[in-house]
């Protein structure tokens, strides 16, 4: 279906762009850090995301999709209010990580890479956190949570709304 | 033993400038701007301060290369996205101390005429943006970055890029091609990037802890630093410790320490009581390793010489109850999912080994897997565009090297004979 959000950036975005587009050499380099402006106006790097970058940066359409699903932080789809990336690598695997996705599954009723209903959580897994002497652990929107337990998640679940 | 890059993390608001500038800070960037660019690359010359990355190649030779190009501008690049599983390192230095890896930024910049940086920062670390834009925008204030830094004729810019989420891009000709807003593919070298680079200049590729040893380099002496540690490697090292152990962390320690008082002394043992089985000596990349080489050093040579490598000295701890097959299994589905996709050996290759390694752990194994991995790995090895290919073989012929028996009886029990009673794949 084709979005009705205008394909354009607001104002306000716009201008962070700018000063973003003064750090680089070239408009190209600053193709990661609009990305990420993208997703956050956008919510996903959708077709209006697409035309928006495309646009501000003056590289085709084509190119920015090939960027955008190239780097496992930009998603094509939607999220939830909050996203939970659990890593399951090998220090996390290792200190039970693999139950705690069965866990997060069951008491999310959803999959990894779902949403859940009520658009509370989107549930991803993620390969290795760099928090690996902690383990296990899981990232929730730009906060770590580490020592994980099935208690310890319930009480961290509960901070988002 | 005394710290050098953890000396100041515990320290109440360790992150501000006034704190570093109480315990030493930026007094090694003072001393170098007295100094002519060549006296600064002889400095860390006698340090023999080798690359922190994993490559261990030495610092000064790099920034030499780089030096000696007339072509400018020239960019200095903070390797900072550290995704090697098992390797939490570079993350302590950010968030605890990090003016320390400005200042070796501003001093190595110097040292080979950059006027330019950028600290390539994972996705994972969100809030290490903050922490590093309030401490560039400190040092600025203080006019340790800028124009004219401390009245002298040097200028240097730091800014802070943040990755999107792929391992490759820690290799540093893809780190070079994220940057300029590419999907993360290495190049073809040579030309090498001290050369041909970032926007086709000269630019030098640096790990967080390599340049976070600059700063006490020049404080204290090149000298002084090649006193500790091993003498091929001196220095520390900061060794991510994960898995059973009972004190797991990040610890630094002096180059040449053993496995055996990393794993036993600092890290108080393996949990429950339990024997090892085996370690992962250096990120997921590294063969594993035996009880039977817990003693030896934690230096790149000596760590090669027993058939594994150092790389970015995350040791990871198994204990007797882990499944090989299984810990081979979750490594090799990193590398599938972290490989580019550039080149056919390590694309195909690695779904190859996967889909072996799944079914051998499902009891669906075949007596021919075991030489198809070897052969597979074979077919691998030499032929990828970059390291990542060759790096994703480790886990597996390390695991066959020591555990080929538990492979085989996978095959005769038609499943995991340790699944049951292991942490790893209940």
């Amino acid at each position: 279906m084709q979005s009705t959000v205008p394909a354009k950036f607001s104002e306000e975005t716009l201008l962070r762009i700018n000063e973003i587009l003064a750090r680089y050499a070239t408009k190209r380099a600053a193709a990661l850090p609009v990305l990420y402006l993208a997703q956050k106006e956008f919510g996903c790097i959708n077709d209006a995301a697409l035309d928006a970058v495309s646009r501000v940066l003056e590289i085709s359409r084509a190119d920015i999709y090939s960027l955008a699903t190239f780097y496992s932080m930009f998603h094509q789809e939607p999220l939830g209010r909050n996203v939970i990336f659990l890593c399951d690598n090998l220090a996390c695997t290792l200190l039970g990580a693999e139950s705690l996705r069965d866990y997060l599954e069951r008491k999310l009723d959803v999959r990894m890479g779902e949403t859940t209903d009520d658009g509370r959580f989107t549930l991803k897994n993620a390969e290795c956190l760099g928090a690996c002497g902690q383990a296990p652990v899981m990232l929730v929107n730009d906060d770590f949570y580490e020592g994980l337990t099935e208690a310890r998640i319930d009480e961290v679940l509960e901070k988002y709304k | 033993m005394e710290k050098i890059l953890l000396n100041r993390v515990h320290l109440k608001n360790s992150r501000s400038i006034e704190v570093y500038l109480a315990h030493e800070g930026y007094e090694g960037l003072k001393k170098a701007l007295v100094m002519t660019p060549k006296e600064v690359i002889e400095e860390v010359k006698r340090a023999n301060l080798r690359g922190r990355g994993g490559a261990g190649f030495p610092a000064a030779m790099k920034w030499g290369f780089a030096a000696a190009d007339p072509n400018r501008p020239k960019y200095l690049l903070c390797n900072a996205d550290e995704g090697e599983p098992g390797t939490c390192k570079d993350r302590q230095i950010m968030e605890g101390d990090p003016h320390e890896l400005i200042e070796g930024m501003a001093i190595a910049g110097y040292a080979f005429g950059a006027e330019f940086g950028y600290i390539y920062l994972r996705a994972e670390y969100p809030r290490l943006v903050g922490v590093l834009e309030t401490a560039i925008a400190e040092a600025g204030a203080k006019g340790f970055l800028g124009s004219k830094i401390l009245g002298s004729d040097f200028n240097f810019t730091i800014r802070v890029h943040r990755g999107a989420g792929a391992y490759i891009c820690g290799e540093e000709t893809a780190l070079i091609e994220s940057i300029e807003g590419k999907r993360g593919q290495s190049r073809v070298k040579p030309p090498f990037p001290v050369n041909v680079g970032l926007f086709g200049k000269p630019t030098v590729v640096n790990n967080v802890e390599t340049l976070s040893n600059v700063s006490h380099i020049l404080r204290k002496g090149g000298k002084w630093f090649a006193s500790i540690g091993s003498e091929k490697c001196p220095g520390t090292r900061i060794v991510s410790l994960s898995g059973h152990v009972n004190r797991p962390g990040y610890y630094e320690l002096p180059m040449g320490v053993t496995f055996r008082e990393v794993i036993y002394e600092h890290g108080g043992g393996i949990r429950g009581g339990k024997e090892l089985k085996a370690f992962i000596p250096g990120g997921a990349s590294a063969s594993c390793l035996t009880p039977q080489h817990l003693d030896v050093k934690m230096d790149y040579d000596s760590v090669a010489a027993a058939g594994s490598m150092l790389g970015s000295s995350a040791l990871m701890v198994m204990d007797e109850t882990t499944c090989m097959v299984k810990v081979a299994e979750r490594l090799m589905r990193f590398f599938v999912h972290e490989s580019c996709g550039k080149c056919t050996p390590c694309r195909e290759g690695t779904d190859w080994l996967l889909k072996l390694l799944q079914r051998i752990e499902a009891g669906e194994g075949k007596e021919k897997d075991i030489d198809l991995l070897r052969e597979i790995c074979d077919n691998i090895s030499g032929k990828t565009f970059c390291p990542l290919g060759e790096g994703a073989l480790g886990p597996v012929r390390g695991t066959l090297k020591y555990f080929e028996e538990e492979y085989r009886e996978h095959l005769r029990l038609k499943g995991c004979p340790v699944k049951r009673k292991s942490r790893i794949g209940n």
